[in-house]
């Protein structure tokens, strides 16, 4: 009671014991928030500065273009480069439909039974396998069993499969992100769960998957357990620049693989280019990932409700 | 005026889990005519007139039992569903309007039904947004988006969409509710002159509304119809049924 009157007796402008308290709290709450950020800030920093600094004297247009030369300890890394491309468009190109589709009937058509709970379970559980396991998986199922070989094609399907259950997650979400009465008025008007989903649910969540689908590829495309049995070499002969250098069916050079191999089993190659090979492996996620959050920002803006 | 029923409802019964929403209803609702169904919370009102056009069924956790058929046809085993709520335009008492433009909004059901011809939805919009009593306030901007309209716009529009597809039913659950008195009284205006060519269900929880449009009013209570009446017996001083009297009048509920 007495704080209550003291309250009222200090007036709307000045602040009381209680107020004080509360804005000190506050203050105190919004900079422990303040350093945690930027305590996830500084190794990020620390990371990239240092790769792009040491990296800095091999980091040419030239390193990026060239082929490998004298056992990998000069030259540059375009067979690699060219080929985590190949790898991630067909692994986007298998998976995205598959996972995007699988979404939109987890979401949209199946109904909430012990079957659709199972489905979701075993698609959440799929998400925490080792990459390693997946790699063994692609082993058996796609280089021995489909007889495909160690190949481009292999290596792909086996980075699908490893990210159809988070491409199937992202799905959901974006999906689900869409108000559920838009569904019920566009059903309640005559419209069929088909005509709802083309017209409505998609168009406002098609940036939301995408989104997740580049990003989860991009991060499977730095791995390089998935593609180490699968269909990573250690050497293929390229042309400098080559745009198609790699047959689906043939086995190619990779980022990542790259960087395991000339760090861990190739003796005398100059530190600059390890890093620079980093570097690059980096900025190629950074690129696709860039690409989706120009689709995030373009989604915010267009935002309809 | 009520010569036959449109829409006859034979112990209809409807459960969430094991909570009963609808017990054992049976109504017939006549044509060209405006029939309200007054109630308090709980009563089953809504969950009435969704099993009508039967988007009851897209919920989960429902069992239904007892037949609705509408003309004499029975609307789960001789209608094709889309056409079913195709001929019933629905109100819900939140507005919804869709993330398109005012114009799409309205005419999407028009169009989803395989409409293309430019012309023919154009008037189909103007006149549905003259009906909802929208068009004055929108007519400059039909390009902006329905979901950036007021709450109370927005209920008008889903007005104007319930009535896009030419329904030969209109339910309406609680329309007024975000809209202003003035407007309402040009609403029921509207519905009034509606029912010469529509059957129109009004669920209200406006007693007086109720009475001002009702042709025959039913009295709903726990899932189970009390009374079923001419309006105007319905608000009489003796309309048979104590529990009735007193909901009229604001005594009970």
């Amino acid at each position: 009671m007495n704080t209550v009157a003291n309250n009222l007796s200090a007036g709307l402008f000045t602040a009381t014991e209680l107020t004080r308290k509360k804005l000190l709290t506050q203050k105190i709450v919004g900079i422990i928030f303040g350093l945690m950020v930027l305590l996830i800030l500084i190794p990020l920093i620390l990371l990239v500065g240092n790769l792009v600094i040491k990296a800095w004297p091999s980091l040419t247009w030239d390193f990026l273009t060239d082929v490998p030369k004298s056992g990998m300890r000069a030259g540059g890394i375009w067979p690699a480069f060219i080929g985590t491309f190949y790898l991630v468009v067909f692994s986007l190109l298998a998976s995205a439909p598959i996972g995007i589709l699988a979404g939109i009937y987890l979401n949209e058509y199946a109904g909430n039974n012990w079957f659709t709970r199972v489905v979701n379970l075993a698609v959440v559980n799929l998400a925490g396998v080792p990459s390693i396991v997946h790699s063994l998986f692609g082993v058996g199922a796609f280089v021995i069993f489909a007889g495909l070989g160690k190949s481009v094609l292999a290596a792909s399907l086996t980075i699908a499969i490893m990210t159809l259950p988070v491409i199937i997650v992202a799905t959901k979400e974006a999906l689900s992100a869409v108000p559920m009465s838009f569904r019920v008025a566009c059903w309640n008007v005559g419209a069929s769960k088909w005509q709802t989903i083309r017209t409505i649910v998609l168009p406002n969540s098609i940036s939301g998957i995408l989104t997740g689908v580049i990003l989860e590829v991009c991060r499977a495309a730095g791995e390089t357990a998935p593609i180490m049995f699968t269909g990573a070499v250690f050497f293929k002969h390229v042309q400098r620049g080559d745009l198609f250098p790699y047959h689906p069916g043939e086995q190619c050079m990779a980022l990542s693989y790259h960087l395991h191999t000339i760090s861990t089993q190739v003796p005398g190659v100059p530190e600059p280019m390890l890093y620079a090979t980093a570097v690059v492996l980096l900025g190629f996620v950074l690129v696709f990932n860039s690409f989706a959050v120009v689709l995030r920002v373009y989604m915010r803006n267009r935002k309809k409700w | 005026m009520v010569n036959k029923n449109r829409i006859e409802i034979r112990n209809l019964t409807v459960r969430y889990g094991k909570k009963t929403a609808v017990q054992d209803v049976s109504l017939d609702i006549p044509t060209n005519s405006i029939f309200t169904i007054i109630g308090p919370a709980n009563s089953g009102k809504t969950t009435l007139l969704k099993s009508i056009n039967r988007t009851l069924e897209l919920e989960t956790g429902i069992s239904v039992s007892g037949d609705i058929s509408i003309d004499g046809k029975n609307t789960r085993k001789e209608f094709n569903v889309y056409e079913l709520r195709r001929s019933i335009g629905m109100v819900f008492p939140l507005p919804v309007g869709l993330p398109l433009s005012i114009y799409d909004n309205v005419a999407y059901a028009p169009r989803m039904a395989g409409t293309r011809n430019k012309q023919t939805l154009d008037v189909i919009v103007e006149k549905c947004l003259r009906q909802a009593a929208l068009w004055d306030e929108v007519k400059d901007r039909l390009q902006n988006l329905g979901t950036m309209l007021s709450g109370g716009q927005q209920q008008r529009l889903t007005i104007a969409r319930a009535l896009s597809h030419s329904p030969e039913i209109l339910c309406l659950d609680e329309f007024s509710i975000a809209i202003d008195p003035v407007t309402t009284m040009r609403i029921e205006d509207v519905l009034v002159q509606l029912k010469k060519e529509m059957t129109i269900i009004l669920v209200t929880n406006l007693v007086q509304q109720a009475r001002r449009l009702g042709d025959m009013t039913c009295f709903m209570n726990k899932g189970q119809v009390v009374q079923v009446d001419t309006t105007e017996k319905m608000f009489s001083d003796n309309p048979g049924n104590q529990l009735t009297y007193d909901y009229v009048r604001g005594v009970f509920g």
